[in-house]
């Protein structure tokens, strides 16, 4: 299943006296199995495209097609859509409700209408992808926890309907080092768990949109500004610091590393791949990392 | 004297509820906050740091032991106004911390419950709103602004009380990146011009801006140091599921691959120069 939009403009107060154009003809392709990572400093548009992609907003104009269906259409079962499309808003902590942790994360299976046994499995199976134990925490109040944990049961119950698509907003904010990086393993163990399954993250954290998306998204002013690998739109760093956004720090480091004579790829987002990289080049190029060390800098 | 905050041997415990047992955020913690420094305090979420912060500013007394600010103990009803007038304290998000509809109000709200003439009110406002470069917006609708001027003007609100020291819970966690260098050149500034700062966050980055860093685990010190001590022990903070600075982590998987570089490095401007000497 690919997302396909096309030319949508969205206009905030239309007609009236603080009108103000969120999304101005925006069109891109998210493809099967991709790992999408958005950009865009503060009221750029960023959560008012999201909205649009979970049906929860209309556009003005233009067309949104999730698989083949036009969830845009004036007609159409915006229930068959949210069925493939989990939405994980910043601090989803805050929209627990329910007594138990398992009749939390059950909610939304049960409205889909499954049966018990299904529910039970899939509650089990996404508090384990979350790292939390079903058989200990399943009768505990969800209010009981800390707030990294609360947030694990938040993301718990939009894995439990199996999305096909899983937008999440924000979804490290506030979080502790630790707990930052167990919520983007997270992301990615369900990335994988699922064939073909979309994942569409929006973030500020320019080294993790680096590290996970196969694909950036940049937004400026309501409008996509650059669309492409994060090698490609991390490059252009010059425009994006123009728009207030940061490159990763590793982008960062590589060009004051170019000024000064060494030469080092733009594309190695993790700091293991960023060593190896700064070894090969001390050594003159030679290509096997585990060659002996010892030749100063 | 010279500290500000006295913290010695202090426990906090929060009471148990029907479904959970009490529990020590705080295990007999002694520490000292000298006047005019900057000390950043980290640490997991849980490990203690808000509950400290609290018991700077008496919204919290402590169970046992004793915490004194300024000279007074906050647990003297008497000198209560003067411990939070003393320690001033800006929280995480901004829109649980702003309650006037006008900016300026905003601002005046301390002072004013503070009984401070209106002449001397309306020069502190306009020095607050200068210090944080929101004088532009003094007649605004706080709800109308962006999240880091939102928490510029609560850390107006703070200066306004002029305090000897400010504690910033968190302070740029719900902010995008922009925000969040706008708040740190404030609290840099505050610092430069003599109030003691004590800041509480999870970015690393942040941390190593302070004079010293203060790592609580489990509501007991686990580290104290200058950002550089600190920084450089990795595998102490790895323990700890603490981030280190990108330097200190590239310089370690450099020297795995046989680089040799000099120890001790924790910015990048330094790793830079181990890498490609400037002649």
């Amino acid at each position: 299943m690919s997302i396909e939009v096309r030319n949508i403009t969205h206009i905030y107060n239309k007609g009236l006296p603080q009108e103000s154009v969120a999304l101005k003809d925006v069109s891109f392709t998210v493809e099967d199995g991709e790992f999408l990572g958005i950009i865009g400093h503060t009221g750029s548009g960023k959560s008012t495209l999201l909205q649009h992609l979970d049906g929860l907003l209309k556009p003005d104009e233009g067309q949104i097609l999730i698989g083949d269906v036009d969830i845009t259409a004036p007609k159409v079962s915006l229930l068959a859509v949210r069925r493939q499309i989990g939405l994980v808003f910043q601090y989803p902590e805050y929209q627990l409700f329910d007594e138990t942790v398992a009749a939390d994360v059950a909610f939304g299976p049960r409205n889909l209408g499954l049966e018990q046994e299904e529910i039970d499995e899939r509650v089990r199976e996404s508090l384990s992808m979350v790292g939390l134990d079903y058989d200990k925490i399943k009768d505990k109040s969800p209010f009981d926890f800390s707030g990294g944990q609360k947030r694990r049961i938040a993301m718990a119950g939009v894995l439990a309907m199996r999305p096909r698509v899983l937008i999440l907003d924000e979804p490290t904010a506030g979080l502790d080092p630790r707990a930052h990086r167990d919520v983007l393993n997270m992301i990615r163990t369900y990335h994988k768990s699922q064939a073909d399954s979309i994942i569409i993250l929006v973030s500020h954290n320019m080294n993790d949109i680096a590290e996970y998306a196969d694909k950036v998204l940049v937004m400026d002013k309501g409008q996509v500004r650059m669309h492409g690998t994060p090698k490609e739109v991390f490059a252009r760093s010059a425009e994006l610091r123009e728009i207030g956004l940061d490159i990763p720090d590793l982008a960062d480091l590589a060009e004051k590393l170019e000024t000064r004579g060494l030469h080092v790829p733009k594309d190695a987002f993790t700091i293991p791949e960023m060593a190896q990289a700064i070894a090969r080049q001390l050594r003159g190029g030679k290509t096997d990392p585990a060659a002996e060390g010892g030749e100063d800098a | 004297m010279d500290d500000i905050v006295r913290m010695e041997h202090v426990t906090f415990t929060y009471p148990a509820t029907d479904v959970k047992e009490s529990f020590n955020a705080l295990n007999d913690l002694t520490l000292s906050i000298e006047k005019g420094s900057f000390v950043a305090i980290i640490g997991q979420n849980g490990s203690g740091k808000s509950t400290m912060a609290k018991l700077v500013n008496a919204l919290l007394l402590p169970g046992e032991g004793t915490v004194w600010v300024n000279g007074y103990d906050t647990r003297d009803e008497a000198h209560l106004w003067d411990v939070r007038q003393s320690a001033g304290m800006v929280f995480q998000n901004p829109d649980n911390q702003i309650v006037s509809s006008i900016v300026e109000d905003d601002v005046a709200f301390g002072p004013e419950n503070l009984g401070v003439e209106p002449a001397e009110i309306r020069r502190r406002v306009d020095e607050a709103l200068e210090a944080v470069g929101m004088s532009a917006f003094k007649r605004n609708a706080p709800h109308l602004l962006s999240g880091g001027q939102k928490q510029r003007i609560a850390i107006a609100g703070a200066i306004a009380m002029r305090p000897q020291c400010i504690v910033f819970d968190e302070p740029t966690a719900m902010l995008d990146p922009r925000g969040r260098k706008e708040v740190m050149r404030i609290i840099r500034q505050l610092h430069e011009e003599g109030i003691t700062c004590i800041l509480i966050t999870h970015f690393m980055e942040e941390a190593a801006q302070a004079d010293r860093i203060v790592i609580l685990n489990d509501g007991r010190i686990y580290m104290d140091g200058t950002p550089r001590e600190i920084f450089t022990d990795r595998d102490s903070l790895m323990a700890l599921g603490l981030n280190v600075p990108m330097a200190v982590d590239l310089s370690y998987h450099l020297h795995d691959l046989g680089i040799q570089l000099p120890a001790g490095i924790v910015e990048e401007e330094e790793l830079i120069e181990a890498l490609c000497p400037s002649k």
